[in-house]
C-alpha cells in the first residue's frame, strides 16, 4: 500500500498519525459540523475532537474516537492546530464523491507539531495524492459550561421524524423556538414567519420520542435560526438526536452519527438563546 | 369554517395548490355553494385556474359561518405547508383547514404519523372574488385525452417554449410551435405533431379552427391530470376566446382557462415588434415574455367602466407595475366569452374599434397613470 511506504524516518517526526481506510468516516462527520471556515482540532488519546464555532454564540464539535481509525498513534497528551475546514473537506474529498461499493479513499492524517502543516496522504485506486495544509495556532473553544446538572428538560427522538420538521422549517422566521413542557404541547418547535406561524409538536407518547424527561415547568427558548439552520446537516447523517435545555436557556443537541462502518460518532451542537433586546 | 381532508385526498390538495402556483403568485380560497373553491390568476390575467373541490372531497366539510368569505393569499406560504409532497401519503393522515376570523388566520394543521403535530397559522388578506368568465358548453370544440397523451405530446416542445398553436380538422389536431416573427421562423426549430381523432376519447370538432395559446401554464394542470389519471377535456372555440382544459370527477372539478392570441386583422402579428416596443422593455416579470402577444386576454368580469376603452398613446414605463392594479371585483353575469381585448401592459395591443363590441376593459389602468379613480389598489 503506497501509503505506508513512506520512510520509517518520516514517521518519527511526527507526532499525531491517524489512519482511515476510508477518509469518508471522517470528512461526513467533519461536512456535518463545517458551519465556518476554521476548525479546531484537538487530538487526545481518546480520539479527535474537532470544533468550529459561529459568532461566539453556537458552537459544534465532533467526536472520532481513536477506535475509529485504523491507526491512531499521538505522541504528546494533546495535540492542538486549527485549520480551515473547507480546505481541509476539499482535500479529503479530493477522488470526487465515487459510490462505486469498494472503492474509497484512504487517509493517512499526519502533524509534526506546531508551526508544521498537516499532511494529508489520500489515495484511491493507485493514486496517491499528498495534501500540505497550513496550520494556525489553535483558539480555545468556548466553554459552553452545560452540564447535565443544570439540564432542566431532556428528551431523545429518533432523527427521522425530525429531519422533516427541519427541512421545512420557515426560513423567514428569525428564531426557531423550542418549547418542553410536562403537559401538552411536551416538545414543540415553532417558527414566525412572513406568512404566518408554524408549529410542529411531538408527543411524549410518540414513538419517534424515546425519552421524554421534563421538569415541573415548562420552559420556551429562542434561538436565532440562522444559527441552528446549519445543524440540519448533523441531523440528517444522524439517527438520533438528544434536545436538552439548562436553566440559562442554553441549547444542547447531540446527534449520534453510524459511519459508513456502523461505528458511533457523536456531534453535538451548543446554542445560546436568543435574548431579547430591550430598546423596542 | 372546518374542512377536514384525509388520506389521499391530503395529497390531491397539495397537488392541486402546486399547479395553482404555475399560475399566479396569489391563492384566492373562496367557500362557495358548491363547495371549496381555489384559485388563481396571472398577473397579465391570461390565465386563470379554479380548483372546485365539493363537500364530498372532506371527510368533514363545514362552510364557514359567513356565507361569502373569501380570501386570498401568497401561494408560497401555502405550499410551503404541503412542501415534501413526495412524502405527505406516506407521513399525512389528516390535513384539517381552519378559519380563525377573529385572528385573520387560516389554520392548517398536519396530523402526521408517529403522533407529530404540524400546525400553521397563516395571515391572509380579503379579497374580492375572482372569476373568469367561462361557458365550457357554448364551445363549438371538445376534445378529451387520457392525461398521457397530453403529456406525452407535450414533451416534444421545448420546456422554453411559450406559446403552442393548436389547429384542428374534422379529423386531426396538429401541436406547433408558435413563432412570433417571421425574420425569427427562419432560424427558429419548429416542430409540429399531429395526431388523430381516434387518439382521443372525444373528438368533436364543431368548427376547423386554430387556436394560440399559451403552453407554460398547462403544464400545471398536466402534472395534476396525470397524477390523479383524469382524462383532460379541452374546449376551445375560434381565436380570441379562451382555451379551457377541465379535469373532473365525482368531489372535484378543475378548470384552467388560457386566453388566446385573437386573430388579427393584420396579418403580421408583430407589429408590436421592437419599434413600438416599450424602449425598456426587457423580460417582464410576467409569464408573457413577448409583447407580441397583444391580444391575449381573458375575459375577466369586471365592474364595467365608465366610458369606452381609450387607446394608449405611447408606451408608459411603469407600464409593468400596473399589473397589480386590476379591478377585482364581485362576478358579474356575462355571456359566453366574446372576442375581448385587454390591452396588456406592453402597450401594444390596440384593438381596432371595429374588435371592441362591448369592452369591459381594464385598458385604462393598464396605460395611464392617472386614471386611477377605479382602481382599487391591492394592499399588499
Amino acid at each position: 500500500m503506497p501509503l505506508s511506504t513512506q520512510s520509517q524516518a518520516d514517521a518519527d517526526q511526527y507526532i499525531l498519525i491517524a489512519s482511515l481506510d476510508n477518509a469518508r468516516n471522517l470528512s461526513n462527520i467533519l461536512k456535518a459540523i463545517s458551519l465556518r471556515d476554521h476548525a479546531i482540532f484537538n487530538a487526545t488519546q481518546n480520539g479527535l475532537k474537532v470544533t468550529v464555532e459561529d459568532s461566539k454564540c453556537l458552537q459544534a464539535n465532533a467526536f472520532i474516537q481513536a477506535e475509529i481509525f485504523q491507526e491512531y498513534i499521538i505522541k504528546e497528551d494533546a495535540v492542538g492546530f486549527q485549520v480551515n475546514l473547507t480546505v481541509l473537506l476539499d482535500c479529503l474529498t479530493i477522488f470526487g464523491g465515487s459510490t462505486v461499493p469498494g472503492v474509497c479513499t484512504a487517509l493517512r492524517m499526519c502533524y509534526n507539531g506546531y508551526g508544521y502543516p498537516l499532511t494529508l496522504f489520500l489515495e484511491e485506486g493507485g493514486v496517491v495524492t499528498v495534501c500540505k495544509i497550513n496550520t494556525q495556532e489553535p483558539e480555545e473553544p468556548i466553554d459552553f459550561d452545560f452540564c447535565s446538572t443544570n439540564v432542566t428538560n431532556k428528551v431523545i427522538l429518533q432523527s427521522e421524524s425530525l429531519k422533516e420538521a427541519f427541512s421545512e422549517l420557515d426560513m423567514t422566521s428569525e428564531v426557531l423556538q423550542i418549547t418542553m413542557s410536562p403537559s401538552h404541547p411536551y416538545f414543540r418547535l415553532s417558527t414566525f414567519g412572513n406568512s404566518g406561524n408554524a408549529h410542529y409538536d411531538y408527543p411524549k407518547d410518540s414513538d419517534m420520542m424515546e425519552l421524554f424527561h421534563c421538569t415541573s415547568e415548562a420552559s420556551t427558548c429562542k434561538y436565532k435560526m440562522s444559527l441552528l439552520k446549519p445543524s440540519t446537516k448533523a441531523l440528517a447523517l444522524s439517527c438520533k438526536v438528544s434536545v436538552r435545555t439548562d436553566s440559562r436557556g442554553f441549547l444542547s443537541l447531540q446527534y449520534l452519527v453510524r459511519n459508513d462502518d456502523g461505528q458511533i460518532c457523536f456531534v453535538e451542537y451548543y446554542c445560546c438563546p436568543d435574548e431579547e433586546v430591550e430598546e423596542e | 369554517m372546518d374542512c377536514v381532508a384525509t388520506g389521499g385526498n391530503v395529497k390531491v390538495l397539495a397537488k392541486a395548490i402546486h399547479s395553482l402556483s404555475r399560475i399566479g403568485e396569489e391563492l384566492y380560497l373562496e367557500s362557495v355553494e358548491d363547495g371549496l373553491a381555489l384559485r388563481s390568476v396571472n398577473s397579465s390575467r391570461s390565465a386563470f385556474a379554479c380548483f372546485l373541490l365539493s363537500p364530498l372531497f372532506f371527510q368533514k366539510y363545514q362552510a364557514p359561518s359567513d356565507q361569502s368569505f373569501r380570501c386570498k393569499m401568497p401561494i408560497k406560504s401555502i405550499q410551503a405547508v404541503f412542501k415534501s409532497l413526495a412524502s405527505l401519503d406516506r407521513s399525512v393522515e389528516k390535513c384539517r383547514i381552519q378559519l380563525d376570523s377573529e385572528k385573520n388566520r387560516l389554520t392548517i394543521t398536519l396530523h402526521c404519523k408517529h403522533g407529530l403535530l404540524k400546525t400553521h397559522n397563516l395571515s391572509f388578506q380579503d379579497c374580492e372574488s375572482l372569476q373568469a368568465v367561462f361557458d365550457k358548453e357554448s364551445c363549438a370544440n371538445v376534445l378529451q385525452a387520457q392525461p398521457r397523451l397530453m403529456v406525452d405530446t407535450v414533451l416534444h416542445f421545448p420546456p422554453s417554449l411559450e406559446e403552442v398553436n393548436l389547429s384542428v380538422t374534422s379529423d386531426r389536431v396538429w401541436l406547433r410551435n408558435h413563432v412570433e416573427d417571421d425574420a425569427d421562423s427562419l432560424r427558429a426549430m419548429m416542430t409540429e405533431l399531429c395526431l388523430s381523432s381516434e387518439e382521443f376519447d372525444h373528438f368533436a370538432v364543431g368548427t376547423q379552427t386554430s387556436v394560440t395559446f399559451c403552453l407554460k401554464e398547462l403544464r400545471g394542470l398536466l402534472v395534476f391530470a396525470d397524477s390523479s389519471g383524469l382524462p383532460v377535456s379541452m374546449y376551445f372555440d375560434e381565436p380570441g376566446s379562451p382555451v379551457i382544459l377541465s379535469v373532473t370527477d365525482s368531489v372535484l372539478e378543475a378548470n384552467f382557462v388560457l386566453a388566446t392570441l385573437s386573430e388579427d386583422s393584420h396579418p403580421k402579428k408583430n407589429h408590436v415588434n421592437s419599434d413600438t416596443k416599450h424602449p425598456d422593455t426587457e423580460q417582464p416579470p410576467d409569464d408573457f415574455m413577448s409583447d407580441d402577444m397583444d391580444s391575449f386576454l381573458i375575459a375577466m368580469e369586471t365592474s364595467e367602466l365608465p366610458g369606452p376603452s381609450h387607446v394608449p398613446t405611447s408606451p408608459p414605463p411603469p407600464t409593468n407595475n400596473r399589473k397589480h392594479s386590476f379591478i377585482e371585483d364581485e362576478a358579474l353575469a356575462e355571456g359566453p366569452p366574446n372576442k375581448k381585448f385587454c390591452s396588456l401592459f406592453f402597450s401594444s395591443v390596440l384593438p381596432t374599434p371595429s374588435q371592441l363590441p362591448n369592452q369591459t376593459m381594464q385598458s385604462q389602468e393598464v396605460l395611464a397613470s392617472d386614471s386611477e379613480d377605479e382602481n382599487q389598489t391591492e394592499t399588499s
